[in-house]
């Protein structure tokens, strides 16, 4: 799962804060995010539903609507992570101060998007073969009309539906085709980068896993990088080379899949990961995460987390954690005053943070 | 298929009940219209049997044959082409008067139509598209105006203004009428002169309805995914805009003419009676207040019958559209 | 990981569970009077602000009528085709009549008439959509059908057809005009009474036993009020347009003003060759504008329906992170 990877850095995303202008107030989206994306890898970026993970995904895409607006931070994006590369230039660049111009030659040749349901993904009055030979026309001038065909063909071959779809129109094809679809779509231009956004979660689990495993293969074959994004949870801690956990706008904690699975840090992925039942092991009370996501017009001071967290203690509600290593040196990142030594000279176990819910588990059941 | 199919059904049902609903109105109305056609008739001495007996037919007067007897002969005269005769422009058949009217009607009816729907729409698309900027807000307020003006007054207004009073372009009749009609220069210089005024009417009342039509449709689907994702592959502001918004986005708007075809068709009507055009909305106006049943039944029953069948080309028109509308669908 | 071992709970861990974390702050409801209700109905949006006070404008002078003129709008006077002046304020028509006055008046004939047909067609509408669309098969099969064939042969002439054979009253147009515009509305009443009638709560009706048409009045169609009422607006455009259309065609009755009615007149006055603008220009700007006023409504619900329709107000520019 990791032999694609590298070191070199391919998206650097610094401090990014996104806002919506809506009725009833501003809304903080994005709160000063940042990660790095490294080529090859594959990141999962998992949270409940508005805990912002595809404004956050689609901001450093510039691919939000009108309503929304960045306010803070960069994202570099360095093309010449990637092999092969060539007469692409060797310094990273600002993806928010490209021009338009300037971006669109880097859409979908550098970047790529899967969007969340292909039905709605995929223009209904357009063939497949269509849709895929007009990115080629814009962005491949020199290719022709035969060698466009070609390529839309061995695109479908690539992930696992037959070429003469090509002139199936989206509505005849079933959910698990216009998703496979929608990633061939995807790499017409051998991107970089790409970002998929719940590309599974409107697929039955048998046609999700094929849809994921062709996805591997492809990532060993082509070398992208993925932004991988979903709230199952599950699914990253078996897909995912890293993962990144947002809730109300912020990151919370990022880790490798394994460090995350083992020893998950914040209260909030601890709660996420074991609201899955599980297949073997004693039977457990299933814990969920009493609560809900808080409104993002008015956030709670501090943590955002700190009205349902079992742990909470007076500084969460006075000063908001930063992202930083849960234990020095270690590479597992983690926003949470547990982990400070200021407040707390020895950081909780894992254990403490399940006695913590069983606890409230148990207190809640009178 | 079948679904089209079905829509030709309700079609063909829909001529049907034109057409009977004509003959059965004249009977079923108090007092007795075919008696005073007939009164004007005999007026004129001599009566061509032939004629006669089709205005019988459709009125139902002087025979004693059942009502169905009577609807089977109108049907059958219908088949033939036989409306009837004009006791206006007696003996001068009902059909001959059509014939000769429809033209100028289908003209400028195709003129502002065409004009109508395709300035409408791709103004739609670029208010859309430059939605809440100042042209957007001031132009949609200007149509909602627009949209409810009834056409006649417009018409009297552009025959005022833009006739009368500035005198820039002719106001009455179709052309010269001291010209001969023919295909000549000057005759088709001319007609074409004195149809701006109508189809500018026609034009300036139906555009709006278009406009704001398009324009709601395209901001709809602006906002759907796949133009998200044309815009993410990084097309051309134009392609996205046609090839995938508004390609989409036009599909309500051809169902719309589907149905405005109607609307459209009575609007002009009225125009014609303004501005005195010779088509068949004028000749009717005059059937009408001349009494001139027949001639007034004649042209109103080949208007409904001629909407219906434009109607059904629009539909056709939007199955070739869509490609969704060419597979079964399960209600 | 999630074995519950029991290891010594330390300190801060004991203060943990035992203080009260914050809970959310409870969004106390704010007790909304009908009035207040509708107040905020009205002013909810700009389109239906204008639409609204248009419309009362209208509806005031309709009520108000005989308090406002001046001028007996039938009396002939001798002062024929005189422009707008301080004793007639319209100026006079071909007969010597006071515009203004029937202007005024007529204002009450055109909205009461196009309000009676509005009704009408909704009561028609709602009864064939609904019927239709609850009960389904063989029944629905026929409505529709009637309907489709109504919708696609053109109202107005078929409403010239039976306005020629018909007495020249203004309740007959109207009744016409209903009979010839009602099946767009029963056509949207009756996919949403299809949309309704598979949701939970009628299918938990049903099984309750309740009556059929206990369902239909009472559980379907209160859901359907806002339906009913942008379908009521529209269809009082169509039907204002039409009765005036009718009118100006010489189907009115010649007794009564109204806009229509004036509008005939006017053209059979010759206003335009004597340059009576203010004869035959009032009456068509009431009708356009009443209309706009409904169109407005319209929209304005419109928007409130559809959010994507909405104007968003605040963040106009686009900032650095618009997109490409």
């Amino acid at each position: 799962m990791t032999s694609g990877q590298s070191d070199t850095p391919v998206l650097d995303v610094r401090g990014l804060s996104v806002e919506y202008a809506s009725e009833n107030g501003t809304v903080r989206a994005v709160t000063d995010v940042s990660f790095v994306l490294r080529r090859g890898e594959v990141l999962g970026l998992a949270g409940e539903s508005g805990s912002g993970k595809s404004t956050l995904a689609y901001a450093a895409a510039r691919l939000l609507p009108d309503s929304a607006a960045i306010t803070a931070g960069e994202v570099l994006y360095n093309p010449g992570a990637q092999r092969d590369r060539t007469g692409a230039p060797d310094k990273p660049m600002n993806l928010l101060n490209l021009s338009t111009e300037e971006l669109r030659r880097l859409r979908w040749s550098d970047l790529a998007v899967v969007f969340q349901s292909a039905m709605n993904a995929l223009n209904p009055v357009m063939t497949l073969g269509a849709q895929i030979d007009d990115v080629l026309l814009t962005r491949r001038p020199r290719m022709r009309g035969r060698a466009r065909r070609e390529r839309a063909r061995e695109l479908l071959r690539l992930v696992g539906i037959s070429p003469d779809r090509i002139r199936s129109y989206p509505h005849e094809l079933s959910g698990g085709m216009r998703q496979r679809a929608g990633i061939a779509l995807a790499l017409a231009l051998s991107p970089q980068i790409i970002i998929m956004d719940e590309p599974t979660t409107a697929l039955d689990v048998v046609v999700q896993r094929e849809i994921l495993s062709e996805l591997l293969r492809l990532r060993e074959q082509l070398e992208f990088a993925v932004i991988f994004i979903t709230h199952d949870l599950s699914l990253l801690l078996e897909l995912a080379d890293r993962v990144a956990i947002m809730y109300a706008g912020r990151l919370v904690e990022q880790a490798t899949q394994r460090d995350l699975y083992r020893t998950p840090r914040h209260p909030y992925s601890y709660g996420l990961i074991n609201a899955f039942p599980r297949l073997r092991g004693p039977r457990r009370v299933a814990l969920g995460i009493p609560g809900t996501p808080p409104d993002l017009r008015t956030p709670p001071s501090g943590c955002a987390f700190h009205p349902r967290c079992p742990l909470a203690f007076d500084a969460c509600q006075a000063t908001t954690p930063e992202l930083r290593p849960a234990i020095t040196g270690s590479a597992q990142l983690v926003a949470c005053h547990l982990y400070d030594p200021a407040y707390r000279p020895a950081p909780p176990d894992t254990s403490e943070i399940a006695a913590s819910y069983d606890a409230r588990a148990e207190g809640s059941r009178v | 298929m079948r679904r089209l199919l079905r829509r030709i059904g309700i079609y063909l049902v829909a001529i049907w009940a034109a057409v009977t609903i004509n003959f059965f109105l004249p009977r079923l109305a108090p007092g007795n219209p075919a008696e005073v056609v007939f009164a004007r008739l005999a007026q004129h001495g001599q009566v061509n049997p032939a004629a006669l007996k089709a205005l019988e037919l459709e009125f139902g007067v002087n025979t004693t044959d059942p009502l169905w007897v009577q609807y089977l002969n109108y049907l059958n005269n219908l088949l033939h082409g036989n409306l009837g005769v004009s006791t206006n422009y007696y003996p001068t058949p009902v059909i001959d008067i059509i014939s000769q009217d429809i033209k100028w009607t289908l003209v400028l009816l195709t003129i502002s139509v065409v004009l109508s729907f395709t300035i409408g729409t791709l103004i739609g698309v670029f208010m859309a598209w430059r939605r809440g900027s100042a042209l957007d807000t001031s132009l949609s307020s200007l149509m909602i105006f627009f949209y409810s003006i009834l056409y006649p007054w417009l018409a009297l207004l552009a025959v005022y203004v833009l006739g009368y009073t500035l005198g820039w372009f002719p106001f009455a009749d179709g052309y010269d009428l001291s010209l001969t009609p023919g295909w000549n220069l000057d005759f088709i210089l001319s007609a074409s002169y004195h149809a701006i005024l109508p189809a500018l009417t026609i034009i300036v009342s139906t555009v709006a309805g278009w406009m704001l039509t398009m324009r709601n449709s395209m901001i709809t689907t602006l906002s759907e995914d796949y133009v998200l994702l044309a815009r993410a592959k990084g097309l051309s502001s134009r392609r996205v805009m046609f090839a995938y918004a508004a390609r989409n986005a036009i599909l309500p708007s051809v169902t719309g003419l589907a149905i405005a075809i109607g609307a459209v068709v009575g609007g002009q009507l009225l125009v014609e009676i303004v501005f005195s055009y010779p088509g068949i909305g004028y000749a009717l106006f005059q059937a009408i207040q001349s009494q001139d049943y027949a001639l007034a039944d004649g042209i109103l029953l080949l208007v409904i019958v001629a909407t219906v069948v434009m109607n059904l080309i629009v539909e056709v028109l939007y199955v070739l559209l869509d490609p969704r509308m060419r597979q079964e669908r399960s209600a | 990981m999630s074995q519950l071992s029991k290891t010594p709970m330390s300190p801060a861990l004991i203060d943990s569970l035992t203080s009260h974390a914050a809970l959310p702050a409870r969004i106390p409801r704010r007790s909304r009077s009908p009035l207040a209700l509708i107040w905020r109905a009205l002013t909810i949006n700009r389109k239906v602000i204008v639409g609204s006070t248009i419309l009362a404008f209208f509806v005031l002078v309709a009520l108000l009528g005989p308090l406002i003129v001046t001028q007996d709008p039938l009396k002939y006077t001798l002062n024929l085709m005189a422009p707008p002046s301080a004793d007639h304020l319209l100026g006079t028509n071909q007969g010597g009549q006071d515009v203004f006055s029937q202007l005024v008046i007529g204002t009450r004939s055109t909205l009461f008439w196009s309000l009676v047909s509005g009704v009408l067609v909704m009561l028609i509408a709602i009864t064939v959509g609904l019927v239709g669309g609850y009960f389904g098969g063989v029944v629905d099969d026929f409505l529709s059908l009637v309907t489709n064939v109504f919708l696609v042969i053109p109202s107005f002439p078929l409403a010239i057809v039976a306005a020629e054979f018909f007495s020249r009253t203004t309740l007959t147009i109207a009744i016409i005009v209903a009979l010839t515009n009602w099946p767009w509305s029963a056509r949207v009443l009756r996919s949403q009474t299809l949309s309704l009638r598979s949701r939970e709560f009628i299918t938990a009706a049903r099984a309750n036993g309740e009556s059929t048409w206990r369902i239909v009045f009472f559980d379907i169609f209160p859901n359907q009020t806002s339906i009913v009422a942008a379908a009521f607006i529209t269809t009082t455009i169509q039907v204002l347009l039409a009765v005036a259309g009718l009118e100006f065609l010489g189907f009115g009755d010649s007794g009564v003003v109204s806009w229509g009615t004036m509008l005939y007149e006017a053209y059979n006055g010759s206003a335009l060759f004597q340059g009576a603008w203010w004869w035959f220009a009032p009456p068509g700007i009431c009708i356009a504008l009443f209309g706009s006023g409904l169109a407005l409504l319209n929209f304005g619900v419109d928007e409130l329906a559809d959010p994507r329709l909405r104007q968003i107000r605040g963040r106009r520019k686009r900032a650095k992170g618009g997109v490409a």
